[in-house]
């Protein structure tokens, strides 16, 4: 079958046969190790400490790289196979780098209808990144992702954290990027949004 | 955990009120005080919605009569199915003289559905009546911890929530000996990663026990072998947060509101093609053209409504000539769709229905969580099948050929995911035909030149 679209294999969690990216960074910090460790006691079982333990790595190490994966499984003692299993499981763990600001713009059914295509479009052009890239001075990075539940007040986006769910016209995406080249938007990893 | 600067603070664009809102004939319970960011402090709750009064009552009644009463108000769940809500409660198993459970409650605060936003109005603004109705909900099936498990991308809800349940515990409505009624519960908060299928309530167990968001087979049901191996009670936040509601009013009056075997109020989320997209909170079995034309104003173009998706982006697709639908789930169903999650997407006549089916497949294709082949595969074949119609080089015979797979998915999945994705791709086929033939025949997208709802 001729598909003349197929999926970016760069927008998917991890495409068959792609590899986990590696990092320099392959240890993770004292710090996010002891908060792990404290998290593992919360929950009925250690398991359960998989998720937000892997959002904690992906703090401290940048991405959830396959050593941040290992690291994970040593700081809870569960199998290296369970955390691979799961990191690659959920979209919001990144296999793969990101920049300082990572911006995620929902082009579901309800954004669409209202322009959200476009806007994925002019941000692609802005900021001169293709998705699933970092661009050149580690500002930035690219994706196009699901209803993020702002579906009335959309398009909408979200740069790290921080969503922007506020009827997103050319103007007001200005004002976004704008806002992250002045700091007044978290970057990514910093520990406000851990956890 | 609690970081207090992650709480929002940036003004809400939402659209929550219409004339008459708060009047008897469209009573405010889900929705009061929603756009102002000050509301959702327990000072605030306590002070001017009667908060934690539901609680004192229920406390004061036997488990099994709070059951009754919820059964009694007729309340069915608000995450998509419309199960009666008080019937899911008495399925946990009761404590015997030589068996002891351990009863979790869960809140389902996923919200992934395309085309719904109201678990989140609901946290923003009213948090300690999601909190209250978990309680009273706990006291009534006698559960020990209860858990919210959250989409991941509402991080600042998250920091919201374990705010207030901070305060409600710090109140004494959490913890030891609940007001004195011998209730031992408590709260937590679990934040997903980015997983439509992880609102199903099978997958959202196995998720908050830390593995991977795949749905279970049933049975066994959640009642029975839940969170952990525990009987479980899996709620949606809406449906949670009428329970105060029921106990403050009771129960009669509350099922005096809306129509028969729909009871209450519902928020509808309206988006799309409307002049004034929001969230509004409307009795059960109000037309569905009071919604779309009076409080969402018709069209932003002024082009006449082309088609409207009731519930989520999973029910089936209706057409103008369903607008006097009542929005319940037994006149919508018997319209042919369903009342799902309470989302209405709203499409006008410049919408290309072959890039609508696309878009909603494309999404359903990526969020299948894989485990069974119908929708794995399928989701995805169905993907490329409409694709290569948009892009004009659809074939004769594959509008046969959609509808041979939407007969192979439907049913035979393991989770309703399958059928969520065939639901519109089938009705969309089935009202719009002419313009997937137009497609084919004319080897191009005869509205568009380029793709206006999907990006290449
Ligand atoms: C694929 C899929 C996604 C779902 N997503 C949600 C969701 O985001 N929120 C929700 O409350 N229910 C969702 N549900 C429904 C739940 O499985 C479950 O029926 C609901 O949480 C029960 O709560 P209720 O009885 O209060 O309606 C989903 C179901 C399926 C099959
Ligand atoms: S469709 Fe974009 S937020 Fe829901």
């Amino acid at each position: 079958m001729t598909n003349p679209h197929p999926p970016n294999a760069n927008e998917r969690s991890l495409a068959p046969g792609q590899r986990l990216a590696s990092t320099k960074k392959t240890a993770m910090s004292e710090s996010a190790v002891a908060e792990i460790r404290l998290l593992a006691s919360r929950y009925p079982d250690k398991l359960a400490a998989t998720l937000p333990a892997l959002y904690i790595a992906q703090s401290d190490m940048g991405f959830v790289s396959l050593s941040a994966m290992q690291e994970v499984a040593r700081a809870l003692d569960v199998p290296p196979n369970h955390v691979y299993g799961v990191a690659t499981f959920y979209t919001m763990f990144r296999k793969s780098p990101v920049g300082r600001f990572h911006v995620e713009v929902c082009t579901n059914i309800c954004c669409a209808l209202r322009g959200g295509v476009k806007i994925f479009e002019r941000l692609r052009e802005r900021l001169g990144v293709r998705p699933g890239e970092v661009s050149p001075d580690g500002m930035w990075s690219l994706a196009e992702v699901e209803c993020l539940g702002s579906c009335g007040t959309g398009p909408c986006l979200q740069v790290n954290y921080d969503v922007y769910d506020e009827l997103l016209d050319d103007a007001g995406l200005d004002a976004v990027i704008e806002a992250c080249k002045s700091g007044r938007v978290a970057e990514w990893g910093s520990p406000a949004l851990r956890g | 955990m609690t970081q207090n600067s992650n709480i929002r603070t940036k003004p809400d664009k939402h659209r929550y009120t219409f004339e008459g809102f708060g009047s008897e004939k469209h009573p405010n319970f889900l929705l009061r005080g929603a756009g102002d960011l000050n509301n959702w402090p327990l000072r605030v709750y306590e002070g001017t919605h009667e908060g934690y009064q539901a609680l004192r009552k229920a406390l004061q009644m036997a488990p099994g009569d709070v059951i009754g009463e919820v059964k009694a108000s007729g309340l069915r769940g608000r995450g998509g199915a419309g199960f009666l809500t008080g019937l899911k409660w008495s399925f946990l198993p009761q404590d015997t003289p030589d068996k002891k459970y351990t009863r979790y409650l869960a809140a389902n605060a996923d919200e992934g559905e395309p085309g719904t936003f109201k678990d989140r109005a609901i946290l923003e603004y009213n948090p300690h009546q999601l909190i209250e109705g978990m309680i009273i909900a706990a006291w009534a099936m006698q559960c020990r911890k209860g858990f919210i498990y959250f989409r991941g991308e509402f991080k600042w809800l998250i920091d919201k929530l374990d705010a207030a349940i901070k305060e409600a515990r710090d109140a004494g409505y959490l913890g030891q000996n609940i007001l004195g009624s011998g209730l031992d519960f408590d709260l937590d908060t679990y934040r997903g990663a980015g997983a439509y299928v992880c609102g199903e309530e099978t997958a959202l167990l196995n998720s908050l026990e830390g593995r991977r968001g795949e749905p279970r087979q049933k049975p066994p049901f959640p009642a029975v072998k839940g969170a952990y191996g525990q009987p479980t009670n899996v709620n949606n936040v809406e449906t949670l947060a009428n329970v105060p509601v029921i106990m403050r009013i009771g129960a009669s009056a509350y099922a005096s509101i809306g129509v028969k075997n729909n009871s209450g109020t519902r928020l509808f989320g309206i988006s799309g093609h409307v002049k004034n997209p929001g969230l509004f909170e409307l009795p059960m079995g109000t037309p569905l053209r009071y919604l779309v034309e009076t409080i969402g104003g018709g069209t932003l173009s002024g082009l006449p409504v082309k088609a409207i998706i009731p519930g989520g982006a999973s029910a089936p697709i209706l057409t103008p000539d369903n607008l006097d639908t009542p929005m319940d789930f037994d006149s919508l169903h018997s319209a042919g769709s369903e009342g799902g999650s309470g989302g209405v997407i709203v499409m006008d006549e410049s919408t290309c229905m072959v890039q609508a089916a696309l878009r909603a497949m494309r999404f359903f294709a990526h969020e299948s969580c894989g485990q069974c082949t119908p929708c794995r595969e399928g989701c995805h074949w169905a993907e490329m099948i409409l694709s290569r119609i948009e892009y004009g080089q659809g074939r004769r015979g594959d509008l046969e050929l959609l509808e041979s797979l939407v007969s192979r998915i439907m049913g035979h999945t393991l989770c309703p995911l399958g059928d969520a994705a065939c639901w519109p791709l089938e009705s969309i086929i089935k009202k719009f035909r002419r313009e997937f033939e137009a497609h084919i025949e004319q080897g191009k997208c005869p509205a568009h030149s380029e793709s206006v709802l999907v990006s290449a």
